[in-house]
């Protein structure tokens, strides 16, 4: 009975004190207005483009050839492109291909590298040199180059994209990973759970995880506006989406070969990477500041 | 110092050579046959054989990578499949032009940036420091493209000052500087747009310092202070980072050489993948590892240079 009782106490004291800091962390996110800002619009970004189809006011693949390339009207609010398609709803639409692939492929870059970042980290060793040296490979390679040539190998298609801007993610979550363990491992909690013998599984996941995680996260939110301007920039190119899929790096492609009569096209989608990318930077750069309170404002 | 030099270089020729390992595999997994994407889909059986023996693609798979490294060591890249020109010759003609892009945009960069950075660090929370914040967030998020295709818009075909595409003739300088100005602004812009950020976050941290206090309370100026004492210190990263922009900005050139159509490795490594010239494109993967390593070599040497503490032996 007694036992109970103490049981019960001290996790209630746990759970007090985690609620106190995260309310703490809440109220040093609602005073940092570079990250209120940059959270509320990408979560506007996500709704428009859960409820795609309720705000578009038609449908981003219906042609008009009488509606060529006119300008913003009471109807298209943002005109029609080369094909009398509705550039508003196109653009809406659009939002979908760029944070499904930003996410995602971040989420695997996030799974992959960190657990090779880990291990590197955790057994030190030849398997160190040979995880790490692997990844200053493909560090070797400027992220749009790499990008290119693994799409240009894969094919496009909405997941192959994941994967192929994925890879490009993992060295970076690795790298982050394993100079985290480096520090973490030499810390007397691993030692000792080390040595009464816990499992190595369940220390890496147990004791290690849960004091990378913040810092992973905070990279992983910056790193989602560079896995979207990824996606764009090879949409733009010609090795996205194929079309008619509305994407924004298609959508400014299309617009360039008619940018002396219709500029808005290319503008108005371009401005929504923007936007969108700046968002996730913003929210980003403030979680940054609110968890490593030394680095604020710098 | 020496010693480490030649360590360091010696570090680079295992990485370089797991990455050309890596390009030869990567090209040879690409879909579609080169030598049907040479000759066209109704080429006869024997042409075909033909092409593919005279390129060696019938010799087994250790063969054609031993040739491959052979190749380059020789400094042969071998021909383009698609208009049978030496790939070498190619490059050779294309490269001053990524170069001269890719460099005069690292100097703006430094140029404005680092001012601006200092600027922004001396007077904290002004409008100054507001500003500068701004352009910076903004800068590290606009796509290269999207930047290229709004200073197009404006100075070439509504203002009519430049050019609208090409990269001009690189003997005749005035022509060639009117073709370099836009795509160089693009990324020039982002540059300093970096380079702002990490001046004004490494300077803010060493005025924090307490030499940097030391200093001022033993009566020097704040300016002697800043240039002499906490300036010097902010270099040591903005050095290291810079090597590591200068790559992140190779990759984006590749954006602002096709949205200019200026000629250069991106644009030729961009037409290789959509025309299958794999021979071509394998050459400028090789190419672009290459200068990233370089640049890799520089940064740790310079860094060497300037940091003090940092000791080779």
């Amino acid at each position: 009975m007694t036992e109970s009782i103490g049981a019960t106490t001290t996790a209630s004291v746990r759970t007090d004190v985690e609620t106190t800091r995260g309310r703490k962390m809440w109220a040093a996110f609602k005073r940092n207005r570079t990250a209120m800002i940059g959270g509320v619009v990408a979560i506007v970004i996500v709704l428009i483009s859960i409820f795609a189809g309720v705000i578009a006011p038609y449908d981003p693949l219906e042609q008009d050839p009488y509606i060529r390339l006119t300008g913003s009207s009471s109807e298209h609010w943002l005109g029609t492109d080369d094909f009398g398609r509705d550039v508003f709803s196109r653009i809406i639409y659009g939002s979908r291909v760029s944070l499904i692939i930003g996410t995602a492929s971040v989420l695997l870059g996030l799974l992959a590298g960190t657990g090779l970042g880990m291990v590197a980290g955790y057994f030190r060793g030849k398997v160190e040199t040979a995880i790490m040296r692997a990844i200053d490979v493909l560090m070797c390679f400027p992220d749009l180059i790499l990008a290119i040539a693994v799409t240009a190998a894969l094919g496009s298609n909405l997941f192959n994209l994941i994967v192929t801007i994925g890879i490009v993610m993992t060295p970076r979550f690795a790298r982050l990973a394993h100079g985290q363990v480096l520090s973490i491992t030499e810390n007397e909690y691993v030692i000792a759970a080390r040595a009464v013998g816990v499992k190595t599984p369940r220390i890496l996941w147990r004791h290690i995880f849960p004091n990378i995680f913040g810092d992973l996260l905070v990279a992983g939110t910056l790193w989602v506006g560079v896995a979207i301007r990824l996606e764009a920039n090879l949409a733009f190119i010609g090795l996205g989406i194929s079309p008619p899929t509305p994407t924004w790096g298609n959508m400014i492609r299309e617009g360039i070969d008619v940018m002396i009569n219709a500029p808005w096209i290319s503008m108005y989608s371009g401005l929504s990477i923007l936007i969108t990318i700046l968002a996730f930077n913003m929210l980003g750069d403030g979680i940054r500041d609110i968890s490593d309170p030394r680095l604020r404002g710098a | 110092m020496f010693n480490y030099a030649v360590r360091r270089i010696l570090q680079s020729i295992p990485i370089l050579f797991v990455v050309l390992t890596l390009v030869f595999v990567v090209v040879r997994v690409l879909p579609g046959d080169p030598v049907v994407a040479a000759l066209g889909d109704y080429a006869s059986q024997e042409a075909v054989n033909a092409l593919r023996e005279k390129m060696g693609l019938n010799a087994p798979l250790w063969r054609q990578y031993l040739g491959f490294l052979g190749d380059l060591v020789r400094g042969d890249f071998g021909t383009s499949l698609v208009n049978g020109y030496p790939v070498g010759a190619q490059i050779r003609k294309v490269i001053p032009y990524t170069l001269e892009l890719t460099l005069s945009a690292i100097l703006f960069g430094y140029v404005f940036g680092i001012p601006m950075g200092i600027s922004a660090a001396v007077r904290r929370n002004s409008f100054v420091d507001y500003f500068n914040r701004v352009f910076s967030l903004v800068g590290l998020s606009v796509p290269a493209f999207y930047l290229g295709v709004l200073l197009m818009y404006v100075f070439s075909i509504k203002l009519m000052w430049f050019p609208v595409v090409g990269g001009g003739e690189l003997t005749d300088l005035k022509d060639n500087l009117r073709h370099l100005f836009l795509p160089a602004l693009t990324l020039g812009l982002i540059m300093t747009a970096y380079v702002t950020r990490m001046t004004r976050s490494s300077l803010l941290e060493i005025l924090r310092e307490d030499y940097v206090r030391t200093a001022r309370s033993k009566g020097l100026t704040r300016r002697v202070v800043l240039y002499r004492h906490a300036l010097r210190n902010a270099l040591i990263p903005i050095v290291a980072l810079g090597g590591l922009y200068a790559v992140v900005l190779i990759g984006s050139s590749v954006m602002v050489e096709i949205v200019f159509s200026r000629p250069g490795l991106g644009k030729l490594m961009v037409g290789a993948i959509k025309q299958r010239d794999y021979t071509t494109l394998q050459s400028v993967m090789v190419f672009y590892a290459f200068i990233v390593v370089v640049i890799n070599l520089l940064t740790d040497l310079v860094y060497g240079l300037i940091d003090p503490r940092i000791k080779y032996d």
